[in-house]
């Protein structure tokens, strides 16, 4: 017979009083190793309400050039919000407001005269939840280069759809079929479709929330791969539930809690030998 | 009476209640009982109603029949003797007398008698009601009550007894329609035994006022209703014309642009559009609009005539702009935010994701709206038959004066025809095929808004 033992009541005892402890944001300081020389992407003292609940508490974090950042904390810390600050994404949400400094190559881009289109055009997302559009897969990775007038002659797009789809890994599986709707792939195909129309319009940032969260390890190992890729020329932050992913794919990982970004640092050095006890507690799987 | 007996089978129902709850609350002290108190007294309260209601009802309908026929039946030889209307008219006098309305006395030397005999039958059936009815209600409730216990199922009775309810109130709605429907048939068919189908589906002209002068005959009348549909036609083109575009315009202003406090305010006004009578917008047509076209056709040197399909299609389109625009509203908000995001993430400025992503996703939804109102605009009578006029004109030109089926159909009804004229049987045969036009429509509408729906699920 197998006994499963509940956590023992001391730790708990003890993780709330921690927990109450960090409640008192003024006195937590990021630890680790949040800024990098010379950034693509430098956020300093970002917070972000929505309406009245403050969703992130002076988040400072750079994210490096040909690097990929992993973002983790359990569910509802902010992850998805920080990330949709960079493109800024959280335009589009009634009642948010995010204050604080972002900078991509030294531009600040809530700046007035910021130009959110070009901005999103270099800053790449890939959604939580695949959201292919209601058309063929051609034209859903054809979206961004025909938008961006990217492409030219007819060919020359069909270079650019099958390059992404290749590098997405659903080549094959799509091949023969690029122009029926994309509403018909399956939930893994949509997401690595996401990933494709995003790569489509070369961005120079990439923001990925828990993309393999729908995949399987086949699918899942294809896109680290490209992850790995990627980082040659792009910048990349990914979001991701999977402390293997975080550690396979990323250079530097973030720790977030309730809004608070708790520790960054270079991913080895931080599953090996975390400095906060609350990183340590979600990583050894204590809560999250 | 009948209300006096009504709302005592109301207390014996509410007192059924009472009782029904009030026994079963007292068997809950001891033991788990099946269904709730409340259960048990209602179960008993429709035993107590129901039934009663029912005698009462058909007691009601059909005491007339059975006591005129008693009387009758009580009357000496001659009357027997008597034709077809004296008969009547003898049977009306004895229903006078018996009421008490003391008329003109044909002196029929039987009335006297059989009008007392009419006046104790009815006394008589009236008590016997009476105790009827409150005979079933009552020992309705002595049975039923004496059923409460632990373990008796009231709730599944009870709910029986809704599902019969609900039953039968759409089974009316539905024979309703069936019978609205096959009414219109049978009546066409009236029509179509007159005039030849091909005739009225093919033919080009339209003029039913020449059937009525009977020396004629009615094969003389023209009874092509090809004009008549064109016309219909034709200014529920210029009406989608109008309210298209705006109604589409403000379907994605409000959904998409206008901040919540505009929105909260222009929406329900425009809204407001859908409610104001068509008569009124009629009047508007005739008075306002028409010749305020004509004369800039005028001035722009145009034949337009003072009565004209374009007048009546820019009201009527005025008129449908709200049923775009909501229907429409709902089906672009209905859109996933998802997909905004995804297309804003691209680069996408806002009129882009418009364009390329929203639209194409709802353009079922909004081929749906613009066919619900199309079918609106094809059976809208008052507006055109105020502003279009009266004269089945074949003509593609919305500058002309052109008739529309719902007109016809009132001008075919209105005056003092014969009800098996061919005029007036025409109304059933414009009505029938109208009917079979919307119904394809909407059935057209409702199959592309349902695939739409399906598409995010
Ligand atoms: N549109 C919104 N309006 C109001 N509150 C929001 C909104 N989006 C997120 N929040 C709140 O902000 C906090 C952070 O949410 P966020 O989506 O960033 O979490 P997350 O870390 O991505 O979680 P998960 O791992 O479950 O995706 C949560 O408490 C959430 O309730
Ligand atoms: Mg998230």
């Amino acid at each position: 017979m197998i006994e499963i033992s509940p956590p023992s009541k001391k730790s708990e005892k003890n993780f709330t009083t921690r927990l109450e402890s960090v409640d008192e944001f003024d006195r937590v300081e990021t630890v680790g190793e949040m800024f990098v020389d010379r950034p693509k992407v430098s956020c300093l003292g970002v917070s972000v309400h929505y309406g009245d609940k403050q969703a992130l508490f002076n988040i400072n974090l750079d994210l490096g050039r040909n690097e990929v950042l992993a973002l983790i904390g359990p569910s509802g810390c902010g992850k998805t919000t920080f990330l949709r600050c960079i493109n800024r994404m959280n335009d589009t949400i009634e009642g948010c407001r995010v204050d604080g400094e972002i900078k991509i190559e030294g531009a600040e881009i809530n700046h007035s005269d910021a130009d959110v289109v070009s901005l999103r055009s270099k800053v790449g997302m890939v959604f939580q939840k695949p959201n292919p559009f209601p058309k063929s897969i051609f034209d859903n990775i054809a979206y961004g280069p025909r938008i961006h007038g990217l492409s030219g002659p007819k060919n020359e797009l069909d270079d650019i759809v099958e390059a992404a789809l290749k590098r997405a890994g659903l080549w094959e599986e799509v091949s023969d079929r690029l122009h029926t709707p994309a509403t018909g792939l399956s939930g893994g195909q949509q997401q690595r479709l996401c990933i494709a129309r995003a790569i489509a319009v070369n961005p120079e940032v990439i923001l990925m929330d828990e993309p393999c969260s729908a995949l399987d390890p086949i699918a899942t190992a294809r896109i680290e791969e490209l992850i790995d890729d990627l980082r040659e020329k792009f910048t990349i932050a990914i979001v991701t539930h999977s402390m293997h992913q975080a550690a396979r794919v990323s250079q530097r990982t973030a720790y977030f809690h309730m809004g608070h970004l708790v520790e960054v640092g270079v991913t080895d050095q931080m599953f090996t030998n975390p400095r906060q006890r609350l990183t340590e507690d979600y990583i050894t799987g204590r809560f999250g | 009476m009948t209300i006096y007996l009504l709302a005592a089978i109301l207390l014996v129902s509410l007192s059924g209640f009472y009782i029904g709850k009030n026994r079963a609350s007292a068997l809950v002290v001891g033991a788990r009982i099946q269904s709730l108190p409340q259960y048990h007294g209602l179960r008993i309260a429709l035993w107590c109603g129901l039934p009663a209601l029912f005698l009462l009802g058909l007691w009601v309908v059909l005491e007339p029949f059975v006591i005129q026929s008693l009387v009758r039946n009580s009357l000496p030889p001659e009357f027997f003797n008597l034709s077809g209307d004296e008969a009547i008219l003898a049977m009306m006098e004895i229903s006078n007398l018996a009421q008490g309305i003391v008329g003109t006395q044909s002196g029929l030397p039987y009335a006297e008698q059989a009008a007392s005999l009419l006046i104790s039958m009815n006394q008589l059936s009236d008590y016997a009601m009476i105790v009827v009815v409150s005979v079933v209600s009552l020992s309705a409730l002595v049975v039923a009550q004496s059923k409460v216990t632990a373990d008796f199922p009231a709730l599944e009775s009870v709910e029986k007894a809704f599902n019969v309810f609900i039953f039968l109130s759409s089974a009316v709605a539905v024979l309703t329609t069936v019978a609205i429907v096959l009414s219109l048939l049978f009546e066409s068919f009236k029509f179509f035994e007159q005039v030849p189908l091909h005739e009225f589906l093919f033919g080009l002209k339209w003029n039913p006022q020449i059937a009525i002068r009977a020396d004629q005959g009615a094969s003389t009348g023209a009874f092509g209703a090809v004009p008549v549909f064109s016309g219909t036609l034709l200014i529920a083109f210029v009406a989608i014309l109008v309210a298209g575009p705006i109604g589409l315009a403000s379907a994605v202003y409000f959904a998409e642009y206008a901040n919540p406090r505009v929105r909260d305010v222009a929406k329900p006004t425009l809204e407001l559009l859908a409610g104001i009578p068509t008569v009124v917008y009629g009047f508007f047509a005739a008075l306002t609009v028409a010749p305020l076209v004509r004369e800039l056709g005028l001035s722009l040197g145009l034949a337009v005539e003072a009565r004209s399909a374009l007048a009546a299609g820019i009201v009527m389109g005025i008129m449908i702009i709200p049923f775009i625009s909501s229907l429409a509203d709902d089906v672009i908000t209905a859109v996933p935010q998802s997909l905004r995001e995804g297309s804003y993430a691209m680069g996408a400025t806002q009129s882009e994701t418009i364009k390329y992503v929203i639209f194409p996703a709802a353009l079922p939804g909004i081929v749906g709206a613009f066919l619900l109102a199309i079918s609106r605009a094809i059976g809208e009578t008052m507006i055109v038959a105020m502003a279009a006029g009266l004269n089945a004109n074949l003509t593609a030109n919305p500058l002309e004066n052109v008739t529309t089926v719902t007109v016809q159909i009132v001008v075919a009804l209105i005056g003092d025809q014969e009800f098996d004229d061919p005029k007036t049987l025409s109304a059933f045969a414009l009505g029938l095929i109208l009917f079979f036009m919307t119904l394809i429509l909407n059935v057209f509408a409702l199959m592309i808004v349902k695939r739409y729906r399906e598409q995010y699920e």
